[in-house]
């Protein structure tokens, strides 16, 4: 793999060890799937940010580390709210472990903020280069807005981070971007139809490790959101394409209608939103956007909620719209950042919750140990309020 | 008498050990105890077996990402192996080999599997070198 003066100087050591050590995980990196040279990142977004995952040694490896990040970086969210953790009932001992990891990443130069949403908080651009972690973010950077990234491990985004490079292969080159399956999605009026956390499941589930053409569905950003975090959860898709919507898919050298092809039913989607009684409701995954805070608000006014509702969203997102959030809060149901639905030991404790995700929807089951319902946001307000 | 095998350095330095092959994948997560560096994984052919001090060839790494931390907790409890070699380098080894401060190298031009176990063998990270000393 090809480095300039000033890679050669780090692997070297003349900027320290620790520099040193992370140009040597992106230089083995480079080697493992052939990459030719390293390309410059825009933002990086590391996961391991969790005491859960990374445990005690983990821990010290990043205590041990002596440089700052050289772009603006971000965590993965965390297993709790950093500052009102005990509001949901996580253990002083989870959370004095959990903090040491954030102040270990504090020390690096990484921003506190830990969302899965890194898109509203740092501007992201068509064909920029990233080194992101989370899946759904990673889906949501390729796919809905057209920047570059692979998906990550904690120690690979750190070390991009603090050389901010990273070594150019997979997904970083257009020609690896091109669609392998078609995925044509049955419209109808049934009241799910347009639920894409629904159809995100379904289509995951088919593509696999596949790039999808999604055809015959016209999905808001928020939609994209929902379709590609579930598509991530179901299957292993980093980056999907949507006919006639994502940015790529208007490009003279885009290549579509792979062969394959499949179609979803729409009595599909209807099939997985199954009845059954909750006790409780949980929205925000991926994390809410400001548009979504403000549909909650409206739906949730003059309501009181009859079972825990939470309302996961990134800290910066929730700062910033603290009208809605006061407006949601006002009906009972929580607002809560840094952590989500899937990573917080706080779901635990439910039998059935209700989600409107798609991605929670695969992962609550094994994750939390609990049964899961997937229905509309309008259903989850409904079924938290009743 | 000895002979070198060329491969390709993914982690530096240099370690010597006796050998200890693995024809199944390792996950270092939940399949090796950080703490004795014993193989635990149900029905690997390692199981049972210590890491600890050995010239270590496997195929490649397996299961969940978290398992480079387990390569680097066994450097720290002074159960790791003194060198790994694996058939094709990937993300989860050869971030822990790096970590953990241990040489490294895939991609052998000979199969390393035709050596014996408890053959002295000597691991040059830097130069992508086996040296087989029978």
């Amino acid at each position: 793999m090809y480095l300039d003066s000033e890679d050669e100087s780090i692997l070297n050591g003349e900027y320290g060890e620790t520099r040193q050590k992370m140009m040597e995980i992106l230089l083995a990196l480079g080697k493992v799937f052939n990459a030719e040279n390293l390309v410059p990142i825009t933002s990086a977004q590391i996961s391991g940010a969790s005491y859960k995952t990374i445990g005690e040694w983990g821990l010290e490896w990043l205590n041990n580390l002596d440089a700052r990040v050289a772009v603006p970086s971000i965590l993965n969210p965390i297993g709790m709210p950093r500052e009102s953790w005990r509001d949901i009932g996580i253990s002083t001992e989870f959370a004095e472990n959990q903090n040491k990891v954030i102040k270990a990443y504090k020390r690096l130069g990484i921003k506190m903020e830990c969302t899965c949403t890194p898109y509203y908080l740092n501007i992201t651009n068509y064909g920029d280069h990233l080194a992101w972690s989370e899946s759904s973010a990673v889906s949501y950077a390729n796919s809905v807005i057209g920047a570059r990234t692979n998906r990550e491990g904690g120690p690979s985004a750190l070390a991009a981070a603090m050389i901010g490079k990273t070594p150019n292969y997979g997904l970083h080159l257009f020609k690896n971007r091109m669609p392998e399956i078609t995925i044509e999605v049955e419209s109808g009026s049934g009241v799910h139809s347009g639920h894409y956390g629904a159809i995100g499941y379904l289509a995951g589930k088919i593509a696999g490790n596949k790039i999808p053409f999604l055809t015959n569905i016209r999905p808001s950003r928020d939609q994209l959101k929902a379709l590609g975090a579930a598509m991530a959860a179901s299957g292993a898709v980093a980056l999907y394409h949507v006919k006639g919507i994502t940015p790529e898919t208007k490009l003279p050298t885009f290549k579509t209608e792979p062969v394959e092809k499949v179609v979803i039913e729409q009595s599909e989607i209807e099939s997985l939103f199954e009845k059954s009684d909750v006790d409780a409701v949980a929205v925000g995954c991926p994390h809410c956007s400001p548009d979504e805070l403000s549909r909650l608000a409206s739906l949730l006014e003059g309501k009181k909620t009859t079972k825990t509702f939470f309302v996961f969203v990134a800290k910066g997102v929730k700062d910033s719209n603290m009208g809605y959030v006061s407006k949601i809060e006002k009906s009972g149901a929580k607002v809560v950042e840094d952590t989500c639905i899937v990573v917080s030991p706080a779901m635990d404790v439910f039998d059935t919750v209700m989600v409107d995700s798609g991605k929670a929807f695969a992962y609550v089951p094994n994750m939390c140990g609990c049964n899961v319902r997937i229905g509309t946001l309008e259903e989850c307000v409904l079924a938290a309020t009743s | 008498m000895s002979f070198t095998i060329q491969g390709r350095g993914i982690s530096k330095g240099q370690g010597s050990g006796e050998l200890l092959k693995s024809s199944e994948p390792i996950s270092f997560l939940s399949g090796v105890d950080p703490q004795t560096g014993v193989v635990v994984e149900n029905g690997h052919p390692l199981q049972g077996k210590s890491i600890a001090g050995k010239v270590l060839a496997f195929p490649y790494g397996k299961g969940s990402t978290v398992g480079s931390y387990v390569i680097y907790a066994l450097k720290r409890n002074e159960k790791s192996p003194v060198a790994i070699i694996n058939i094709d380098a990937e993300t989860i080894i050869a971030v822990g080999a790096i970590i953990a401060d241990i040489p490294m190298i895939d991609r052998l031009e000979k199969n390393i599997f035709d050596v014996d176990d408890g053959t002295n063998i000597i691991v040059d990270g830097d130069l992508g070198t086996a040296i087989i000393e029978q």
